[in-house]
């Protein structure tokens, strides 16, 4: 008793087929022609991989747990494990009490469909009954700042108020686990406030909460134990959240600032790697003196070119506060480098004395200019961390971190008199 | 309200373990079932709001198939029809079996236009193709209402037998669910299937007695049309809404029923055996 969840040896396996070899998908063709080749040779070509393994943990009801990790550390998949998506390979995992999970707002929202419609069927894919959905409607509608448009279709409304009203169902849930992903990447500051606080809300109720974030001050603000995932394997858990963070932080920093991609993206633009080094070529381990200039490499397949593609760095601070975005189309149209089918391999730099001390969230996004987004700032899987301390500046008064984002050096001189 | 949902309920435990599938299933999809009628609505008003001509779709799409069928069977080939205007006697089999032919279709593609909500919420994936043949359902009431108007016009007055129409429908949705079932499987793991499953449908329509009558067959062949489970199941509801003996004997309508069972027993067996693979092959 006391526990809502219980992880024992729970591990994740995932077989590799020829990697985006014919499409993503199994024909029964190609499946019928393997079978029978298998027959005379044993199959070689599946490529098996561990997206998780021998993790256990025990959450004790009324926790708020954070689950943080680099990008491919097993953090979905550990999600869609608890919230029951896919089925472990190995091991046991005991849930007490209703759960419910929030892997995306507005999931099953149908564009033709009315707010008012959208409210009832997110509600019942989010596991309400029809009695719970009718009980909060006037408050989700409320929360959402919709109520003028609840006949509306929703494919008329702005994706600002699709992902507040998406978010307001979500939020009115009432379950004894709340499995959270990156939800709250999505939406305008002051509603992702809102957001916060209400789920700290549903915190004060005794709910269970496991939380899943890039944004390393939410988790903070929010959880009360964190885990860390490395690897497909848990590697801290603490219910000293700050401590947690900053070994985290740490250990990322440890380790390249590189990023080589499970495959994300488009045709038009698949990012393979990004990596951060200094100026001298050699790549970043750990953290990187504020003064010096960061190199960034990127390189993307491009198989199908698309002459409206934009792409290049959104950078993000701790909170997970957009500061800003780069693009290589940003110079005068005759310096942009060509896209051909093959490899991209673009570069730019960093300026040293930019960004203040911190931990910076350095992300490869892209669109098809005004047409369809690739990689939107705060979804992009293809990221990675740069670690920004020391190299200040030579005054003596100058020794820390000062308040702010960023740290620039001003050149001050006096004036003469008159 | 379902269980769980109140404080002072007792809460449920539900223990995962590698291999081994839960226990709990069908609990489970009896409480999801507010998402089937959910999923069901949603399809029903999405139809009807997307089609330009709204619900006159769903009466024109039976209306003109039947007149044609009507045309080339009963005027060019003047095939019998027991007495019955040509029109009501198509009419009559191709309600059934645009309920059958619309599950499997409308079926095989459901996970797949689904998949976004496969991958990101946990329910008894049963659900999906349950609420397609739901929806065909649906369908086949609105349809109904233009084979009552079509016997007024032919002052055609339905038998008793009408009121046999529930049961004689039973075997077909059981036999629909279970080529939505397999189908939806099938297509979900081999995304190849989704363009031989219009070319399914297309052959089967011939070969089952729509346009015509199982008597219009030559007796020799009669033994093979029957095999179709189809065949003695549309010629039943045919002969429930015409209220006309039924053709072809009740052994083989027997025979029919047992393959519409096991249909359904194997498409919820093959179901169930790769469900739990769908979020990681969508």
């Amino acid at each position: 008793m006391g526990a809502a969840i219980r992880v024992e040896g729970l591990g994740k396996r995932y077989t590799i087929a020829h990697p985006l070899q014919d499409g993503r998908y199994r024909t029964l063709r190609e499946s019928l022609t393997r079978g029978v080749a298998s027959l005379f040779r044993p199959r070689a070509s599946d490529e098996e991989f561990w997206a998780l393994r021998g993790v256990g943990f025990e959450v004790p009801r009324g926790q708020r747990i954070g689950i943080i990790g680099r990008n491919g550390a097993g953090k979905s998949t550990l999600l869609k494990l608890l919230s029951r998506i896919t089925d472990p390979s190995e091991g046991r995992l005991t849930l007490e009490g209703r759960v419910a999970s929030l892997l995306e707002v507005g999931t099953g929202f149908h564009p033709e469909l009315t707010g008012r419609e959208n409210v009832f069927l997110n509600g019942a894919i989010l596991g309400m009954s029809r009695a719970e959905v009718r009980a909060k409607f006037d408050a989700i509608v409320a929360f959402g700042e919709v109520e003028r448009f609840l006949d509306t279709p929703v494919k008329r409304y702005s994706s600002g108020m699709y992902t507040r009203l998406a978010f307001s169902v979500a939020a009115h849930l009432d379950p004894d686990v709340l499995v959270v992903d990156e939800v709250l990447a999505v939406g305008d500051a002051a509603f992702q406030r809102k957001c916060l606080e209400k789920m700290e809300d549903v915190n004060a109720s005794g709910r269970t909460v496991v939380f899943v974030s890039h944004q390393l001050a939410a988790v903070r603000r929010l959880c009360n134990r964190c885990l860390v995932l490395e690897g497909g394997h848990l590697a801290l858990d603490s219910t000293d959240v700050d401590a947690a963070i900053g070994a985290y932080l740490r250990g990322d920093g440890a380790q390249e600032a590189v990023w080589e991609g499970t495959p994300a993206g488009a045709p038009s633009f698949a990012p393979r790697r990004l990596a951060l080094t200094l100026d001298d070529g050699t790549p970043l381990r750990g953290a990187a003196p504020v003064s010096s200039r960061i190199r960034v490499e990127l390189d993307a397949e491009v198989a199908d070119p698309d002459p409206s593609l934009v792409a290049g760095l959104a950078v993000f601070d701790e909170a997970g506060e957009l500061l800003f975005v780069s693009h290589f189309t940003d110079g005068p149209e005759r310096d942009w480098p060509r896209v051909e089918p093959g490899m991209l391999r673009l570069a730019c730099a960093l300026p040293g004395g930019l960004l203040n001390e911190g931990a910076y969230r350095v992300e490869v996004v892209a669109e098809l200019r005004c047409r369809e987004s690739i990689l939107e700032p705060g979804r992009s899987p293809a990221a990675v961390w740069l670690r920004l301390s020391g190299g200040l500046s030579e005054s003596p008064y100058w020794v820390s971190r000062r308040p702010g984002i960023l740290a620039p050096r001003l050149e001050w001189r006096g004036r003469l008199p008159g | 309200m379902s269980p769980g949902t109140g404080g002072p309920a007792p809460r449920e435990v539900v223990v995962i373990e590698a291999g081994r599938t839960e226990g709990r299933y069908w609990r489970d999809l009896w409480r999801y079932r507010e998402l089937f009628y959910v999923m069901a609505w949603r399809d029903v008003v999405i139809r009807y709001k997307q089609a330009a001509f709204g619900v006159a779709w769903a009466v024109l799409r039976p209306l003109l198939t039947m007149a044609a069928f009507a045309f080339v069977f009963g005027r060019i080939a003047r095939l019998p029809s027991d007495g019955v205007p040509y029109p009501l006697f198509v009419l009559a089999a191709m309600l059934p079996w645009q309920l059958f032919s619309g599950s499997i279709s409308d079926g095989s593609l459901v996970l797949v236009t689904n998949a976004n909500v496969v991958s990101k919420t946990y329910f008894p994936r049963m659900v999906l193709p349950a609420s397609s043949v739901a929806v065909n359902l649906f369908d086949l009431g609105v349809s109904l209402g233009l084979l009552a108007a079509l016997m007024g016009w032919y002052r055609f007055a339905p038998g008793a037998g009408l009121f046999l129409l529930p049961l004689a429908l039973l075997p077909l949705v059981a036999l629909a669910l279970g080529g939505a079932l397999l189908l939806s499987a099938l297509t979900a793991r081999y995304r190849d299937f989704r363009y031989a499953v219009p070319f399914l449908v297309q052959f089967w329509l011939y070969v089952s007695p729509v346009g015509y009558g199982l008597d219009a067959v030559p007796a020799r062949y009669r033994g093979l049309f029957q095999a179709n489970p189809l065949a003695p199941l549309l010629e039943g509801v045919r002969s429930c809404i015409l209220g006309r003996p039924l053709p072809g004997g009740w052994v083989a309508y027997a025979a029919a029923c047992v393959s519409a069972g096991a249909a359904l027993a194997v498409g919820v067996a093959y179901f169930r055996r790769v469900e739990r693979g769908f979020a990681d092959v969508i």
